[in-house]
């Protein structure tokens, strides 16, 4: 089995590794401070879910290794294609967290997305896979304009099984284009464990059949992810190509706030694995360098602690959408004649009382602006 | 270069060298385009004047291709993929589907996924199982595509044009059956690239391909020269004047057009090769019984494919409207 790429050791029989070149002091808190605005995200919005804040969401508590680590290998010129499970990864790159949260409590328009232009990330791509040939597309174009910009694209274990997999690891072998396939195996996929969802042994082998090279590493492991994705990167710039990665974890968390995963795994296993998770074993891997203590951690997730607060008043100050956004971009050369219509037929009766923010509205403005009339 | 007489394939060929020539965003993908030109040549000498980069034979991967395209697009290219035939579009469908489809109103309008969609589509040319569909319904059910069929050389450029400088993806239906029926004048530069703002009417009106005033004949691709013919039939054997409307835009539909010439004539007939449930033909009477139901003196008919596989090509001109049925279709309703 190829070798898993590891730097963070456990402080005890498992020895640390060597800080890779290219990551300096202020690189390693800063990764840090990613991976807690992420983590803090997360317990937040499943917090929101539960208060019928939000809607379902998907968790990503414990992978946040895998994306705050690929990320900061990352150029801004670079573009970055999350899955659901990446869903926050946006905010890494400037897009407010209170966007996101308004995507998963039901908004769209201005609210809910973004235009993957401005930060080079990609919308929350909810389908399995079907956003890899995307970011295949993008460092190809960007290869024909010979401008410098990679593409690195996150999906599971279970997105391995589809056919734009497939698809989209042979254009870029074929193409050579500039592209990261960071494969998160998180070993399930929803109920379907790994050893269901494939006969083979691991995942970066099926980088053999498309000529490129396979890096697995250690999920959990923020700067073994890091490493990786530089190598991947750097050989892409170079003219050669893409490569797999496949990050191996667990997911210590349910699928999604609606799943129960006692029904189909022995959720003791995940305690085992909960051990490993990344934020604390990059704080305690910091510790050890002597480049964090408590003060500068309490600092760094009191700092998060805030953003996301402010995030959370911003998304429910947003105010109930109006009609118009059922109708608003479906065409950017402009409204077909049905849509007025359809407009027509909705304001001639009285809106469902149905239609409503999430949970109890904190802005007073909220439930306005989409009155009837 | 002076006005020239070019059949379909022709026409297309010169409107794709037109929007390379133009714009160095353009960009032709698909399975057998550059060095063969396409199986039925639209695509010929792209290879030749644009390069490798620009014009590319791609692997044999409908979802990887839209995806791909898509990818180009959101980067700010304006890809042209070519689905070699109608039926190879499904493993595409996804692509177009979830993702085409979507890009721009899951971007705030921001960034449109601006590509082009080429499905030489349709029966008529003898070919094994799974090369003679006519999907465009399921496209046109889909929110966010635009459907656009020409049935003449000239419209076929003019379309092919518009469509690649439209924001929005375009899926570009091509009756392959006619690709090489005849030959039209074809102006020195595309007319509805160059009529300012607004909709381009290429993309969004329909044309009418033969007056008249006692009956409305709505029809659209390889099927619109045969509903013509089938008019020529009604003049001349019942002095029926029917006018025959080219819808062109199968989404958005040009309301107007369709409704009008329904309200004139007092009666409609809906011509096309698709299997008839929920197909073009059900929105256009849908359209017409909302609109102009008092106007009518009979129910519109649809003479269409059945709801059944398009068969093995033994009997595909059993399965076609042929102008007999087209004429019989359209006797029932001035009938009625």
């Amino acid at each position: 089995m190829t070798e898993i790429v590891r730097v963070i050791g456990n402080g005890g029989d498992l020895p640390d590794g060597e800080v890779p070149e290219g990551l300096a002091e202020k690189d390693l808190i800063e990764m840090f401070r990613w991976l807690v605005l992420l983590r803090t995200f997360d317990e937040r919005a499943v917090a929101l879910q539960r208060q019928g804040r939000i809607g379902t969401y998907a968790l990503y508590w414990g992978e946040e290794a895998t994306q705050a680590g690929a990320l900061y290998a990352c150029e801004e010129t670079d573009w970055v294609f999350p899955s659901y499970r990446q869903n926050a990864i946006g905010i890494l790159r400037g897009i407010p967290a209170a966007t996101v949260l308004a995507w998963w409590r039901g908004y769209g328009g201005t609210h809910g997305f973004w235009n993957p232009r401005d930060h080079r990330v990609g919308p929350i791509c909810v389908p399995i896979a079907t956003h890899l040939p995307h970011a295949v597309g993008v460092a190809w174009a960007a290869k024909i304009r010979n401008d410098r910009a990679s593409s690195l694209a996150w999906f599971g274990d279970g997105a391995t099984s589809e056919g734009d997999f497939h698809e989209a690891m042979n254009f870029a072998s074929v193409f050579k284009t500039s592209t990261v396939f960071f494969c998160v195996n998180n070993q399930w996929a929803i109920s379907t464990p790994i050893s269901k969802q494939m006969a083979s042994e691991t995942i970066v082998q099926k980088a053999v059949a498309y000529d490129m090279p396979g890096i697995r590493v250690d999920g959990f492991d923020p700067i073994a992810c890091w490493k990786a994705t530089r190598i991947a990167l750097e050989r892409g710039r170079g003219g050669d190509g893409p490569t797999l990665i496949e990050a191996f974890c667990y997911r210590i968390m349910p699928h999604g706030t609606a799943d129960d995963p006692k029904l189909y795994r022995d959720e003791r296993e995940a305690e085992k694995w909960k051990a490993f998770e990344p934020l604390g074993r990059m704080g305690a891997f910091l510790r050890r360098l002597s480049i964090l203590d408590d003060a500068r951690e309490d600092e760094i997730v009191s700092e998060a602690k805030t953003t996301i607060a402010e995030a959370v008043r911003e998304m429910e100050s947003i105010a109930q959408p109006g009609l118009e956004i059922l109708f608003d971009h479906v065409y950017a050369s402009g409204r077909p004649w049905s849509y007025d219509e359809a407009l027509a037929e909705l304001r001639a009766v009285e809106r469902p009382a149905e239609v409503k923010p999430l949970g109890p509205p904190t802005s007073s403005g909220a439930g306005e602006e989409g009155k009837t009339q | 270069m002076t006005a020239s007489s070019l059949n379909m394939v022709e026409a297309l060929n010169k409107g794709l060298h037109e929007a390379m020539g133009s714009d160095d965003r353009v960009v032709v993908l698909g399975e057998d385009v550059a060095k063969t030109g396409g199986v039925f040549r639209v695509t010929a000498g792209l290879l030749d004047s644009f390069g490798e980069d620009r014009v590319v034979d791609t692997p044999l991967a409908e979802a990887g291709i839209v995806g791909a395209a898509i990818g180009m697009a959101v980067y700010g290219l304006l890809p042209v993929a070519e689905i070699q035939f109608d039926s190879f579009v499904y493993p595409g469908f996804e692509q177009i589907v979830v993702h085409a489809a979507r890009y721009a109103w899951r971007s705030k309008g921001e960034v449109p996924a601006s590509i082009v969609v080429r499905i030489p589509y349709g029966g008529g040319v003898r070919m094994p199982e799974l090369h003679s569909d006519s999907p465009e319904a399921l496209f046109a059910h889909v929110p966010g595509l635009k459907v656009v069929c020409p049935s003449t050389p000239a419209d076929a450029r003019e379309m092919i044009v518009a469509a690649i400088h439209d924001p929005d993806p375009v899926v570009f239906m091509e009756p392959k059956r006619i690709y090489r029926a005849g030959r039209e004048e074809i102006a020195e530069t595309p007319t509805g690239a160059t009529n300012g703002n607004g909709p381009n009417p290429f993309l969004s009106t329909a044309r009418i391909a033969r007056e008249g005033n006692d009956l409305a004949i709505f029809s659209y691709g390889a099927t619109v020269p045969l509903c013509i013919a089938a008019a020529e039939r009604l003049e001349s054997e019942l002095d029926v004047s029917a006018r025959v409307v080219d819808l062109r835009s199968l989404y958005p539909l040009d309301v107007d057009t369709i409704v009008g010439a329904a309200s004139e004539c007092h009666r409609a007939l809906v011509v096309h090769e698709a299997p008839r449930t929920a197909g073009i033909g059900a929105e256009v009477s849908s359209l017409i019984h909302e609109k102009a139901m008092l106007d009518l003196e009979a129910p519109v008919g649809r003479v269409t494919g059945f709801d059944a596989p398009f068969p093995q090509f033994a009997n595909e001109d059993d399965y076609l409207p042929s102008v007999v049925r087209i004429f019989a279709g359209a006797k029932k309703v001035l009938e009625f």
